[in-house]
């Protein structure tokens, strides 16, 4: 076990690092996308809602077999010899789709909360349409969203162990490759599972203090 | 794209549907007879019933899916006292592994849905049934439950689609479910489009299908004069509460 600290590190650094940049880049996505679902122009919204919708509908696991062999094969057919697409890339990518879709839905519930008064009043003062977003909905609507987006980071967390059957070296691989080796499988997914504990745990804190900081006054 | 393929693949992977309906159907079936007692005793202001509760639940929503299937089908092995039980015949077959992985973080999944649906139950409604003299499990079980049981079923319903995604997770220990079967179609004929695309329109009419059953049940459900809630809220509760 003792061997395995150093790799068990490696795996924890890069559970969090595709959890922060797939987290990051899957909001930004949502809020797009959001915004693309409460559009005035139909193809848009209906476009975006079919995204929603699909993705919402089909295993985690699926998407990302998806996207990791079928990325292979569209990228080995480019090149015309074989080559494996990068574990940690198609990570990024499959949980960002999955991420964005699930924030959108998050995005659109919030901003459907906000009383069109505000709105109304952002525009009799004579604030442009991308202000209104800016300075009166997008702050509004964040704290709203806050406790759904909160169980969305931390499912985000969870989730990012599905990449290590792609063969992504993070902590449930190390674990694997350490029960495998030593024998000791009990032991070594038991430490897996303490090292996500820790980490939702983590997420947890972070967003009740955000909640805290930002709370909705009446709410 | 090969459309053929897709077309066939479809039909071949939907040989893993009666699995895949299977596992959802009994975790579903086994997490809901555990919740239910979990969610009284979460509920309850006894701190000695609700802290181990409390502790479960956190355990198991705070960690992987597959962490724990690993820990049921690879791990309890390691455990000698087990290895010689007759509890063995079942925790080496990867079905019986699964079942109990699912059922056990399912039920952790709606014990708190239930305990958000218990807790909400208006005081009021409680007083009369003790007024009338009903028993502690009479009011559980004819007042309680119902009401807390059709304001949790938005919830509840996303629970059920989750566990038929989660089941995918089934794959990763040789069963071979819809997406068990489209990986071993992939490594034979190695065309992850069509057969991952084919895998994915059946998981999708799947939580269609269920979707559709949970839209009739509620409206069915809400047809009885129930309290109102305030229109701005109702959207904003049902995305509070989404897992």
């Amino acid at each position: 076990m003792d061997g395995f600290m150093l790799q068990f590190v490696n795996g924890l650094k890069t559970t969090v690092l595709l959890a922060l940049v797939s987290g990051a880049l899957g909001m930004a996505l949502g809020l797009l996308a959001a915004a693309g679902r409460l559009s005035r122009w139909r193809a848009v919204s209906v476009m975006v809602g079919f995204y929603t919708t699909i993705i919402r509908g089909v295993p985690e696991l699926i998407i990302i077999l998806l996207i990791y062999f079928g990325g292979t094969v569209a990228i080995s057919a480019f090149f015309g010899r074989y080559v494996e697409v990068n574990a940690f890339l198609a990570g990024v990518v499959s949980l960002t789709v999955v991420f964005g879709a699930y924030t959108a839905e998050i995005f659109r519930g919030a901003v459907l909360s906000i009383p069109t008064g505000q709105i109304e009043a952002a525009r009799s003062l004579g604030l442009h349409p991308w202000q209104a977003w800016l300075l009166v909905i997008l702050p509004q609507m964040l704290r709203i969203a806050l406790p759904a987006l909160a169980n969305q980071w931390i499912s985000l967390v969870k989730e990012t162990s599905l990449i290590s059957i792609v063969g992504l070296t993070d902590i449930m691989r190390v674990a694997a490759i350490g029960a495998g080796s030593l024998r000791a499988p009990l032991t070594f997914y038991l430490a897996a599972s303490a090292l996500y504990l820790a980490l939702t745990s983590l997420a947890l804190v972070i967003f009740n203090l955000l909640e805290r900081r930002f709370a909705v006054p009446g709410r | 794209m090969d459309i053929t393929l897709l077309l066939t693949s479809t039909v071949t992977l939907a040989s893993g549907i009666p699995l895949t309906l299977l596992l959802t159907a009994a975790s579903l079936l086994a997490g809901l007879v555990l919740a239910v007692p979990l969610a009284f005793m979460r509920a309850s202001s006894r701190k000695w019933l609700s802290l181990p509760v409390l502790a479960y639940t956190y355990g198991f929503r705070g960690t992987p899916l597959l962490v724990q299937l690993f820990i049921i089908y690879y791990g309890l092995g390691q455990i000698g006292i087990i290895r010689s039980s007759v509890l063995w015949v079942l925790l080496r077959d990867p079905f019986w592994c699964c079942l109990l992985a699912f059922s056990l973080n399912s039920a952790a999944y709606t014990t708190e849905i239930f305990r958000g649906g218990i807790q909400a139950v208006a005081t009021g409604l409680v007083e009369a049934a003790q007024a009338v003299g009903m028993s502690p499990l009479q009011i559980k079980r004819r007042i309680i439950f119902p009401i807390a049981f059709r304001s949790v079923l938005p919830s509840y319903a996303n629970e059920v689609i989750s566990l038929v995604k989660a089941t995918s997770l089934a794959s990763t220990v040789t069963l071979l479910e819809i997406t068990g079967l489209s990986r071993k179609l992939v490594s034979e004929t190695f065309a992850p489009y069509e057969i991952f695309i084919a895998a994915g329109v059946l998981y999708l009419g799947l939580t269609f299908l269920l979707t559709g059953f949970f839209h009739a049940l509620e409206g069915r459900l809400n047809a009885a004069p129930r309290a109102k809630t305030p229109l701005g809220r109702v959207a904003l509760q049902q995305v509070a509460h989404e897992q």
